[in-house]
């Protein structure tokens, strides 16, 4: 084996342990070590759980090796798993004090799954506080750096598990995406991750931010990748009422998509004003392949996307106002110390448990459902949701997929968006496709300097194969998706030792 | 001044679900504290709602027994407020499209009149837990165990005029719940309460007073004192120049009075918004005809059958036709020949039910059933045995459920005579022993009829029929 064990793709990894080219015990042991020697600069991890993965790694190879129950196609493949996840082996936090060090009695639907597909679960990713960010700034446990230039952020909410994949700690990890979470940390670091069609992944055990938004999915180094985890992890949940009873299809056998014929729109709103040109240059030169690939590239118009972000931060702070309001201290997590009567423990827990973000958005959500307002705010909101989902109904009359930047901008550096304004305009593309409930991913397609950048990919709804196949052809004849963060690229010594002893 | 009271009511019915409205959980009551609780209940981070389908069919159920509209496509909203017992925050409701839409429904007022009353509207609901405020000094307890049980709130319009009508109304929809198996309309338990909206107006007005609310009636006659006391003090409050607040009150048994709890001003803006773990629920035709197929035969054609096809007078149907079990005794009985309505609703409404009181037992636990009463009653109709000794019969049969009328009237020897070569000859007897008396008698003291029948009856062994008796008595006698 010539690719130290970190370098290879989980894809890689799967059929490397499948032929026995290596063990679960090895891919584990090695992860963790460059966990225990990485972790430190990144913060992307929160939890880790070495013996529990140790634990999980030599079941995997006895199912590996024929015994116990039959090896599904991650198994002994390492993984970990955002922290808004529930877990019953490692502690839930969702990035908020108001949950540190609780440890849920049920598992989610997603890790379940995970779970049975064989992957073994090394720890948890650090995260924007109930998932409301875009540079995991607003986690209780510090912020996350970006393994391509450690003064920046690794993007949000999905940060620790953007920053993980990235730097090699682990080769894929889960993330959710409820108006950008998983695609803008994808595009800040230089990853393929994917937010599926509402409904397609169960949201059981998924802790809410927003609901009706809120989607899990993978973040991976290549589509390949994702087309596996997103087939561990989708399909219907009886404990979802929103999942979808969709059958879930082999997503790795859409992977070779002939270009020849695709339509590939183009919005034009996503290349207006506010764009960074290198961003917008390495997008263009990405679809440019796609061209010469094959697909025709088609001028299309989302006329209400302008209004995407104001209806987006309308409807994910309404829905997040009700959701967060089981965080109230009576029955689990934060609880202020010696409450004066049932006002005071309600206002100090909440006050002392919460961080300023979602305190913002819980206010903003309170007041757009408030008598009175409602149907200014969130009435409106909701129609201009219905609005854009006409936009992007009409534009797939005419094409198969919409491409254009996943953000504005690449990585900025930590504390650089003090405004929470700026904060919320690098969801200006993502925003859109998470209102309409459509699948949508974010490829690397060229670098803005050191920092990478992302192409997304939107789809009908349940496109999600042919949005796959769209990114593994143009990873076919790219290399973005191959580059290390230069800081992450190599092994350490005793990981070399003990790559080695592994193989003797 | 004259004054009108005008009420109306909201109904909170508990669906006799075997689990909870979103969760698996049970439902059964009376466990320990917080045993029946899911993470859902609980409303654990990443838990989620899903609809129980058996609260749904209760529901259309009920559209179905009233006629009132199917929502066939409803939707839940979130009803946000902070309360300990309250455990997400939030009280999964229906708010702008509930299941059941309007209606009306016919209540018999008890004196043979009926009074229509407007159905708003009802819909689903989850119930919240209870605060125990009494268990521990300076803290209170949270049972969740009720949490996310499956309510229907049915909710009036303000139609009722009295504190009469208003019990009239609930007792009804109490009995149409229980009738069609969606509620098991155990009050004490709080599986069927109301909260009354009541106000007044001058007589004639058209307008609608301010009004108040009273939450969590639990009985009947908290709900007629309730309303009588708020009644009254609202037109106190009136006619000494004042003015209704609207507020929300409680009404406290123990002292009879309703004390205000919450006014307008400090109610809570509840945020309603269509709930986003829930599609919107739709039902189409095939459902509905499905639960149509399994819902019981309704009161009012019931009640239509007793009266037309059995002879019942009105008030003994309407009585037979209060609890489902009540109709289904009957009508049991009426499968035996021999048995007429008449005589089968006399026996269930009076001797029946006063041993059923007794006992302190349901009709459905009841060890006489309707079929072996049913065999009594025949033999009571064909002149078997007399009513009298029937009675007895009914203790024997109720206190051994093996055994059978015929049985026990052969066995005993219970068999009237009705014979009337047999009945000439014990009459010739008495009369031939009593000379003077019939002297008397044929010289017009008529009241010694009573004499002969007292003696033939010692003579028979209580056993001679005592129409047949009488008829020959009186024609033996008349005959001179």
């Amino acid at each position: 084996m010539s690719a130290a064990l970190h370098e290879m793709t989980l894809a890689m990894q799967a059929r490397a342990l499948a032929g026995g080219a290596c063990s679960a015990v090895e891919l584990a042991e090695h992860h963790l070590a460059r966990v225990e020697r990485l972790n430190g600069t990144l913060n992307a991890l929160l939890a880790v759980g070495a013996d529990e993965a140790l634990a999980a790694a030599r079941d995997a190879d006895a199912r590996l090796a024929g015994k116990g129950e039959a090896p599904g196609p991650l198994t002994g493949v390492p993984i970990v798993h955002k922290d808004i996840f529930c877990t019953s082996a490692l502690p839930t936090t969702c990035g908020s004090r108001m949950l540190d060090g609780y440890v849920s009695p049920f598992e989610a639907t997603v890790v379940k799954r995970l779970r049975e597909a064989g992957t073994v679960l090394l720890g948890k990713a650090n995260m924007d506080e109930f998932a409301m960010g875009s540079s995991n700034e607003n986690s209780f446990f510090g912020p996350v750096a970006n393994p391509w230039d450690t003064s920046c952020v690794p993007g949000g909410s999905s940060g620790g598990s953007a920053a993980a994949v990235a730097a090699r700690l682990v080769p894929a990890a889960t993330g959710t995406d409820t108006g950008g979470s998983i695609r803008q940390p994808a595009a800040f670091c230089g990853l393929t991750g994917l937010k599926p069609t509402y409904g397609r992944v169960s949201r059981h055990g998924m802790i809410a931010f927003a609901s009706s938004l809120d989607q899990g999915g993978p973040l991976a180094r290549t589509a390949e990748d994702c087309a596996h985890l997103l087939r561990a992890m989708a399909g219907f949940d009886p404990h979802d009422a929103t999942s979808s009873t969709r059958e879930v299809p082999d997503y790795a056998a859409h992977l070779e998509l002939p270009l020849a014929g695709l339509r590939i729109g183009v919005p034009r709103e996503f290349f207006a004003e506010g764009l960074d040109t290198t961003v917008g240059d390495a997008v263009h030169a990405a679809l440019g392949e796609l061209e010469r690939g094959g697909a025709t590239l088609v001028d299309v118009s989302l006329p209400h996307q302008r209004h995407g972000i104001a209806a987006y931060y309308i409807v994910a702070p309404a829905e997040a106002s009700s959701n967060l309001s089981r965080f109230d201290g009576v029955r689990f997590g934060y609880r202020c110390d010696d409450p004066a009567d049932m006002e005071d423990l309600y206002e100090r827990s909440r006050t002392e448990g919460f961080g300023p973000e979602v305190k913002r958005r819980i206010l903003i959500g309170t007041y757009a459902l408030s008598a009175g307002y409602y149907d200014a705010y969130y009435r409106k909101a909701m129609q201009v949701r219905r609005l854009i989902s006409d936009d992007f109904a009409r534009a797939f009359t005419e094409v198969d997929v919409i491409a254009g930047p996943t953000t504005p901008t690449p990585a900025f550096a930590h504390g650089a968006m003090d405004d929470p304004i700026a904060m919320y305009l690098n969801d200006l593309y993502t925003v859109s496709a998470s209102l309409c409930g459509l699948p949508a991913m974010s490829l690397p397609c060229g670098f803005a300097g050191a920092l990478p950048v992302g192409l997304q990919l939107i789809g009908q709804p349940f496109d999600e194969g042919r949005l796959l196949g769209v990114a593994h052809r143009l990873q076919a004849s790219s290399d973005w998706h191959e580059r290390v963060p230069e800081a992450f690229e190599r092994a350490s010594d005793t990981e070399r030792q003990g790559e080695e002893r592994a193989r003797s | 001044m004259s004054w009108e009271t005008v009420i109306g009511l909201e109904i909170h019915a508990q669906l006799a679900t075997r689990s909870k409205i979103f969760s698996g959980a049970s439902t059964a009551f009376g466990a320990e504290p917080n045993t029946q609780v899911s993470v859902v209940d609980l409303g654990l981070p990443g838990a989620l709602p899903v609809v129980n389908g058996e609260a749904v069919r209760m529901a259309v159920a009920f559209a179905l027994a009233t006629g009132a509209e199917i929502g066939l496509h409803s939707a839940f909203a979130r009803k946000n407020y902070f309360y300990p017992d309250l455990p997400k925050g939030y009280q999964i409701s229906q708010m702008s499209y509930p299941i059941v839409g309007s209606g009306e429904i016919e209540v018999p007022l008890g004196d043979g009149r009926t009074k229509r009353v407007g159905l708003t509207r009802a819909h689903l609901e989850e119930d919240a837990g209870k605060s125990v405020h009494d268990a521990w000094p300076g803290a209170t307890g949270i049972d969740l165990n009720r949490a996310g049980t499956p309510l229907l709130e049915i909710v009036s319009e303000p139609d009722m005029r009295s504190a009469s009508e208003a019990v009239a109304y609930a007792r009804h929809v109490h009995a149409l719940v229980r009738w069609i198996g969606i509620c098991d309309g155990n009050m004490q338990e709080g599986s069927f309460r109301c909260d009354a909206n009541v106000s007044v107006r001058e007589r004639g007005s058209n307008t609608l007073g301010t009004r108040t609310e009273i939450k969590n009636l639990n009985s009947f006659r908290f709900l007629e004192r309730a309303v009588d006391f708020e009644v009254e003090r609202q037109i106190d409050l009136l006619e000494s120049g004042g003015a209704v607040v609207q507020e929300t009150r409680l009404y406290d048994p123990e002292r009879d009075e309703t004390r205000a709890m919450r006014s307008k001003e400090e109610a809570n803006d509840y945020r309603y918004f269509p709930d986003p773990d829930l599609p919107p629920l739709r039902i189409d035709e095939s459902f509905v005809a499905s639960v149509r197929e399994r819902l019981p035969e309704l009161p009012a054609v019931r009640r239509a059958r007793l009266i037309e096809a059995h002879g019942l007078t009105d008030e003994e149907a309407t009585a037979l036709t209060r609890e489902r079990a009540f109709a289904e005794y009957v009508e049991t009985m009426l499968e035996t020949p021999g048995v007429s309505g008449r005589a089968a609703a006399n026996w269930v409404l009076g001797e029946l039910f006063a041993q059923l009181n007794r006992e302190g037992t349901a009709i459905g636990n009841a060890p006489l059933g309707p079929a072996r009463l049913a065999a009594l009653v025949a033999r009571v109709e064909d002149g078997t045995v007399s009513n009298r000794t029937a009675k007895d019969v009914f203790e024997t049969l109720w206190n051994d459920p093996s055994s059978s009328a015929d049985d026990v009237i052969e066995r005993e020897g219970l068999r009237q005579i009705s014979d009337g070569s047999e009945l000439e000859g014990m009459i010739d007897e008495v009369l031939a022993a009593h000379p003077a008396q019939v002297a008397d008698y044929r010289a017009g003291k008529e009241k010694l009829l009573g004499f002969f029948v007292g003696q033939l009856m010692k003579a028979s062994g209580g056993k001679a029929n005592p129409g047949e008796l009488n008829r020959l008595l009186r024609e033996r006698l008349g005959r001179g």
